[in-house]
């Protein structure tokens, strides 16, 4: 079962690091967007899959009457599915105000800190 | 605060440092005499290190040691013998002599309050590099001489001659501390203590030891930098672009000496050896001649002494390099004399600078009338430079001919070196004392006349006490000089000296025919200076020429590197990142060999299957899409499908927070796509979309192979069991997921939603920080909007 | 959007919505439920809110900017660490003060002062950047 979603895990990374590597910012974003599942996945994925049943404690007992899914990762990835998505909020908004101040949304024409002809270094003292 | 006792020493040690502190303050309401003040300091250093010289004469050491980084064994402690005894009361005595100077030399400059902290922080690194007793504590201190060097090279920062020496001064002298640093870690792996003192229990450590060759290779790095030596020599002429105090003080009284006494330091344990006693006096005899050699050319007075002041130093590492002790109490004996000469010279040379205009021996001449007392006291340090007697330098130089004569091997040729050397010296330390103040009366560009109390004091007091010194030898060498040689010889000495040589020897002979050479040489002063100039033409490239090759170098190669590493190509880098990712999936599995069986492969369920089959359906779409609809849309289906598979495995937490957190994206993709009116369309070509797609599918297998091998390992649930166990009864929730987040885990949530947080602002930040044309707009049309909806 | 019917429920579904948060966020420790999710609802709900009446519409209904809902919630959760300080047990160990108020069993402690920190943030946080980002729409 982890074998299979193993797979699909890759394919979530696959797509995204695709995204992410062609030039146009808005595939830039939707790239991210997939990392952040792909990541969240994964550690899902490592906890171990066990099917529906919630880490939940039953009322009025004091342990789960069965074995649960694996409470740990689905701790870990509830916090980061939402920081992964502030960080994407963050990001939107990065390329948003470039491309306003820029004028492009290619990659390769964003040169403001790196400029294409860069001038030689002073030298002397 | 007690006046001797070793805790008295540690506030003495760091009194400078509060000094530096009060140096602009006082400078600020006293002008330039706040000299008065803060030579105070100096002088009661001077005093405290005075009260040791008894307990010192009479063979006793001490130590002060504090705790500073217990784990490794390294202390901040200091060591107090007759090697530190009399550098100490070198720098703090010529320390207040300068501190004076330089109150009167940058009386009404701007910045002299900086100066004087700059000066006496450098007084505290030097007490502290000859007083310390651990390695490291050394160190500091010895790379904080060369930081201060910088600073007092470079005061004069508005000019590039000044900017230049200064980064050459700390490249060189920097670079050898690095050295100096390697040395020391090989000395504590070879004996495996950090203290000098313990190391001087235990003298042969080192020598047995097989790390010898590279510690001796090391520490002379550091010594020859720092003590100018061939082929380091040429940073310090270059040095004085300082002003005056600072070449009188760190670039001929104190600090180049640091190598010196680093390499007396370690000669108890590391000298005697075949190769200490070939390389020492070979570089120290190659710099003696070749310092005075280059000083013969010179027509400038601070650069003379400055060439003099190498060729001295050449003579320290020469002795010292011979091991005897005679030659060492030679060394210590002249050591103590050039201080006190070659300071005195240099603030008289900065008087005449400071009073006639001008520092060019052409330019000058008569002074002797308008400047008796200046020339006084040159005279009387040119005589003790020139060896003659009765002052100290002559006492200096038969012990030291002495000593080279009974060198170990080649004395005959050791000896030589030194007569050739000595002579030039003579012939130098004559022009220094002649040239400018006798002759016929000549032009300066400014009115001379003789300056005041804080200029000529220094080189008063200096020139002075050489004389004393060398009057009354025997004392001299008793309280002072036998002490420091035994330190450095290892074992006691107790050589009497006498000013009237006992009898006829070879030290006598060689003296007088210093003297005869050296006078030719005066006499012929002005043909050689020009012969040097021709030879040197010939040669053209010096060391100093290859440190500007070098730096241009390293600028240039810098460039390089920058352009070639970062070219601004964004889709580079992010291959290059992805590519350095691969290597680090692929390889713990190529090398182990542990890749993932795919026997155990399990069925999943038809709802299963179907979420998979509609969550790569989507990442598919959204791959292709063309348009904006067709991407949102399918971004939105790739994450709702997410969320479908946390529920289908027991996580509805996360699948409602998925569920929100897919839409809130696309709800805000959407925003930004719309108003920008950007498409998704790729316009790569096929070549890099090929190779794109390789890397991608290369990433995304690696990720999903370490994962599989990931899951077939045994599974240690016993964190997981934990919370599970003790949820409810310890921690009175039910819902596992959300206890592990507020309750287990709080500190983690807490930086979690600080992020969160911090994140708000950034884009806050980020939406409103804008030029200023743009903010009114943005405020009309809000106003419109406004007006528009109600 | 701005349809009558539209604007004429968004109010109540934004308040039925705040309300189901709340509900989410406090049964959270023993259903699922929990600060992060009850706060995205009530960004939700803002959202819809927002899309009925704009942006200045939400800004006059919440009164306070949302950062400072955001930064008053970490305050509460950094807060509800101290208590245990003050006992003199090790940080963040959780307290509970159990009563009952006219015949219901009420809990308080200190673990949903912290889970009510997280949802105040998540709320504040997360409007913010929803609010900045729709702000611009119109230029």
């Amino acid at each position: 079962m982890e074998t299979i979603f193993s797979l699909l895990v890759g394919a979530f990374f696959a797509a995204s690091i695709y995204l992410m590597l062609s030039r146009k910012l808005v595939r830039v974003l939707m790239g991210v967007a997939i990392l952040g599942n792909a990541v969240n996945l994964l550690i899902f994925t490592s906890g171990r899959l066990l099917r529906e049943i919630p880490p939940i404690i039953p009322l009025g007992e004091y342990l789960p009457l069965e074995t649960t899914a694996n409470p740990l990762p689905q701790a870990l990835v509830l916090t980061a599915i939402v920081i992964s998505f502030s960080f994407f909020a963050f990001f939107l908004v990065l390329g948003y105000r470039a491309y306003q101040e820029l004028g492009t949304d290619d990659m390769l024409e964003m040169r403001v800190a790196e400029p294409e002809n860069e001038v030689e270094p002073p030298l002397g003292y | 605060m007690p006046l001797s006792g070793n805790e008295a020493t540690v506030w003495a040690l760091l009194l400078p440092f509060a000094a530096a502190a009060l140096g602009p303050v006082l400078t600020h309401r006293l002008k330039h005499n706040a000299a008065w003040i803060l030579a105070v300091f100096p002088a009661f250093i001077f005093i405290h290190f005075l009260s040791y010289v008894p307990m010192v004469a009479a063979g006793q050491t001490f130590t002060v040691s504090y705790e500073w980084i217990p784990t490794f064994g390294i202390t901040f402690s200091f060591y107090i013998d007759g090697l530190s005894t009399l550098f100490a009361l070198l720098v703090s005595g010529i320390g207040t002599l300068v501190v004076l100077y330089a109150g009167g030399y940058l009386k009404g400059h701007t910045q002299q309050g900086i100066f004087f902290t700059y000066l006496l922080l450098f007084m505290g690194a030097m007490l502290g590099v000859v007083t310390a007793d651990n390695m490291i504590t050394l160190f500091v201190y010895w790379e904080l001489t060369s930081i201060t060097s910088f600073l007092l090279i470079g005061f004069d920062h508005l000019r590039t001659a000044s900017r230049r020496s200064a980064l050459q001064a700390l490249v060189v002298t920097g670079a050898g501390g690095m050295a100096l640093l390697a040395g020391f870690l090989l000395v504590y792996l070879a004996s495996g203590t950090w203290q000098m003192s313990e190391l001087l229990t235990n003298p042969d450590v080192l020598r047995s030891s097989s790390l010898y060759l590279p510690i001796f290779i090391l520490i002379c790095l550091g010594a020859f930098t720092k003590s100018a030596q061939f082929p380091f020599h040429f940073w310090l002429p270059n040095a004085m672009e300082a002003p005056t105090p600072v070449s009188a003080y760190l670039h001929s009284a104190t600090m180049v000496k640091a190598g010196v006494y680093l390499l007396m330091r370690m000669q108890p344990v590391m000298g005697g050896t075949e190769i200490w006693m070939t390389v020492l006096p070979f570089f120290g005899g190659l710099t003696l001649v070749i310092g005075t050699y280059l000083g013969l050319r010179q027509t400038d007075l601070k650069l003379i002494l400055a060439y003099t002041t190498v060729a001295s130093l050449g003579l320290l590492v020469m002795l010292t390099g011979s091991s005897s002790p005679h030659a060492i109490q030679g060394a210590v004996l002249y050591l103590f004399a050039h201080s006190l000469f070659k300071g005195g010279l240099f603030m008289a040379a900065g008087t005449v600078d400071h009073e006639a205009g001008t520092r060019d021996i052409r330019k000058l001449g008569g002074l002797r009338h308008a400047m008796p007392i200046t020339f006084s006291a040159t005279v009387l340090a040119a005589l003790s430079m020139a060896g003659l007697p009765p002052l100290f330098g002559f006492v200096a130089k038969e012990v030291l001919y002495d000593g080279l004569w009974h060198a170990h091997s080649g004395g005959i040729f050791w000896a030589f070196t030194g007569v050739v050397g000595n002579s030039m010296m003579f012939a130098l330390a004559a022009i220094v004392a002649i040239k400018p103040f006798l002759g016929p009366k000549v032009e300066t560009p400014k009115h001379a006349h003789e300056g005041p109390l804080m200029l000529y004091a220094g080189p008063v007091v200096l020139s002075v006490a050489g004389l004393i010194a060398g009057l009354f030898v025997a004392s001299t060498g008793e309280w002072l000089v036998n002490p420091m040689t035994s330190a450095i010889a290892g074992h006691s000495v107790t050589k009497e000296l006498h000013l009237i040589p006992a009898h006829i020897n070879a030290a006598l002979f060689l003296s007088l025919l210093t003297i005869a050479l050296g006078s030719t040489l005066f006499y012929f002063s002005d043909q050689l200076r020009s012969f040097v100039d021709r030879t040197l033409k010939i040669i053209g490239w010096g060391p100093d020429k290859g440190f500007d090759q070098f730096i241009n170098a390293t600028v240039r190669l810098s460039a390089f590197v920058t352009r070639t590493v970062q070219t601004g190509d964004m889709v580079m880098y992010m291959r290059a990142a992805f590519i350095a990712l691969i290597f680090t999936l692929y390889t713990p599995m190529i090398i182990t060999g542990s890749w993932p069986s795919l026997s155990q492969f399990e069925l999943v369920t038809l709802t299963e299957a179907g979420i998979i089959a509609v969550a790569l359906v989507g990442l598919y779409a959204v791959l292709t899409a063309k348009n904006r609809v067709t991407a949102m849309v399918s971004l939105g289906i790739s994450g709702f499908s997410v969320a479908v598979i946390y529920l289908l495995f027991g996580a509805p937490d996360l699948s409602f927070t998925q569920f929100m957190v897919e839409t809130l994206s696309v709800v805000i993709l959407a925003l930004v796509m719309t108003r920008l009116n950007l498409q998704p369309s790729d316009s790569r070509s096929v070549a890099s979309k090929l190779l794109d797609s390789s890397l991608a599918t290369l990433t995304g297998l690696g990720f999903a192979l370490t994962l599989m091998s990931v899951t077939q390992q045994p599974f240690d649930a016993s964190l997981s069991e934990f919370f599970t166990a003790f949820s409810r009864t310890i921690a009175h929730g039910r819902n596992i997921v959300n206890v592990i987040l507020v309750d287990f885990r709080g500190f983690d949530t807490i930086g979690e939603i600080s992020v969160v947080m911090v994140t708000g602002l950034c884009v806050l930040a980020l939406i409103r920080v804008r030029p200023v044309s743009s903010k009114n707009n943005e405020e009309t049309t809000t106003q419109i909007k406004q007006e528009a909806k109600s | 959007m701005n349809t009558v019917i539209f604007r004429t429920v968004a109010p109540f579904l934004t308040a039925l919505m705040t309300l189901f948060s709340i509900f989410v966020l406090l049964r959270g420790h023993n259903e699922p439920g929990g600060g992060f999710i009850g706060g995205l609802i009530a960004v939700s709900a803002f959202a819809i809110y927002g899309i009925a009446y704009g942006v200045a519409g939400v800004r006059r209904a919440l009164h306070v900017h949302p950062m400072s809902i955001a930064a008053s919630g970490l305050l509460l959760a950094v807060a509800s660490v101290l208590p245990s300080l003050f006992l003199g047990q090790p940080t963040m160990t959780s307290q509970w003060l159990e009563f009952s108020l006219f015949g219901t069993h009420i809990a308080l402690s200190t673990p949903m002062f912290f889970d009510i920190g997280v949802y105040l943030v998540v709320v504040g946080a997360i409007t913010s950047i929803a609010l900045s980002l729709e702000e611009r729409e119109s230029d």
